[in-house]
């Protein structure tokens, strides 16, 4: 959390009380921290590169709807998480290509490393963290996308028929 | 002991769908649904499919939240119900053919916890020698079927990309310079000045 303390509380204007907020200040490091851990013990523990993204996704919803939209916005932007997104599409695509070099397409080349370790199982803890971003950035950029343009817009649309 | 408590899901999801489509109150719909997702996850702790039971859970909450976001702003009048008896009849009938075909398939599935394909006790005997992964699920999903994750990352991926196209700012094709306009989210005076144009 870079932001500045009173950036996140003094606005008052914005979001949910202040309960939620203190609240969401104390549990948003811990949300993301546990999501980072699914996802990067993914080829360890139960979880995985989905499952972890959907939490960090749930993080960045939740600072959406206590801090209101600019703070979120602030962290990951729309740009930002389709660029991530398509990014990493791409690269989920170009790993495998390079397994024809060392014999077929998806190819676990590297050394397999000793089990149970954290550094192990070859690609696979890279395709996790690959595929954790990509859940993140897909998901966070479809809520922003659905949430918060079209509550605006109905909000315009209830203003002027009051209006009328 | 399994199965009873999984009939006991069932039926828990059963009742949790019929509210959801009876009733009448948008919020309250929404909630219903969540109950289908919430026992499917105890389903697979039950079954001993942690890995599954935690993407469960977790999309199901994102699922909610989107939807309670997203659909209680959309003014819903309630569709009134004309007993169309053709249309009941019909359906019921239909819904007996369904119960009679679905009994004759279900007797030659097989049992409950008794798999046909042997590749999946491979899986589980040399995964571990093979891949290095301590998590076998992992290993399956993103070492021996890889192709398939690939398959459902690049759906994942088309069908966010679907969702921005819709949600975009302008539908049509600009000729103008000012073509290279980002897509994406606008800040609130862009969409007040859209709405303006919109409105005339």
């Amino acid at each position: 959390m870079a932001t500045k303390p009173d950036l996140m509380m003094n606005d008052s204007q914005k979001g949910m009380t202040l309960i939620v907020k203190t609240v969401v200040r104390f549990a948003i490091g811990i949300i993301f921290m546990f999501g980072w851990y699914i996802i990067v013990y993914g080829h360890l523990t139960p979880g995985g590169g989905f499952a972890g993204g959907t939490i960090l996704a749930c993080g960045y919803v939740i600072l959406t709807l206590a801090f209101g939209k600019d703070l979120a916005l602030r962290k990951m932007s729309d740009m930002a998480a389709s660029i991530i997104d398509n990014s990493c599409a791409l690269l989920f695509v170009l790993i495998p290509i390079v397994g024809f070099a060392f014999g077929s397409f998806f190819l676990n080349f590297p050394p397999h490393g000793k089990p149970f370790n954290l550094v192990s199982a070859g690609l696979i803890p890279l395709y996790n963290i690959i595929i954790g971003l990509k859940v993140t950035s897909s998901l966070f950029a479809i809520f922003v996308a659905l949430s918060i343009f079209g509550r605006f817009v109905s909000k315009l649309v209830e203003e002027a028929e009051e209006e009328e | 002991m399994i199965d009873t408590f999984l009939f006991v899901l069932l039926i828990f999801m059963i009742v949790g769908s019929a509210i959801a489509i009876e009733t009448k109150n948008m919020l309250s719909s929404v909630i219903s649904c969540g109950i289908v997702g919430a026992a499917v996850s105890v389903a697979f702790l039950m079954l001993g499919a942690p890995d599954i039971a935690i993407t469960q859970v977790v999309v199901e909450v994102l699922i909610l939240v989107i939807l309670i976001r997203a659909t209680i702003t959309i003014d819903n009048t309630a569709i009134e119900v004309h007993w169309d008896t053709f249309a009941v009849v019909s359906s019921l009938i239909f819904f007996g053919l369904f119960l009679v075909f679905a009994f004759l398939a279900v007797q030659d599935l097989p049992r409950f916890g008794h798999p046909i394909m042997k590749v999946s006790q491979q899986y589980l005997e040399t995964a571990l020698q093979k891949t290095g992964a301590a998590n076998v699920v992992s290993s399956v999903v993103l070492d021996f079927r890889g192709f398939d994750t690939l398959g459902e990352a690049s759906v994942l991926f088309v069908s966010i990309l679907g969702a921005f196209v819709i949600l975009r700012r302008h539908g049509r094709k600009r000729r103008s310079e000012e073509d290279t306009e980002k897509v994406g989210i606008l800040s609130e005076e862009e969409i007040r000045e859209d709405y303006e144009e919109f409105r005339e």
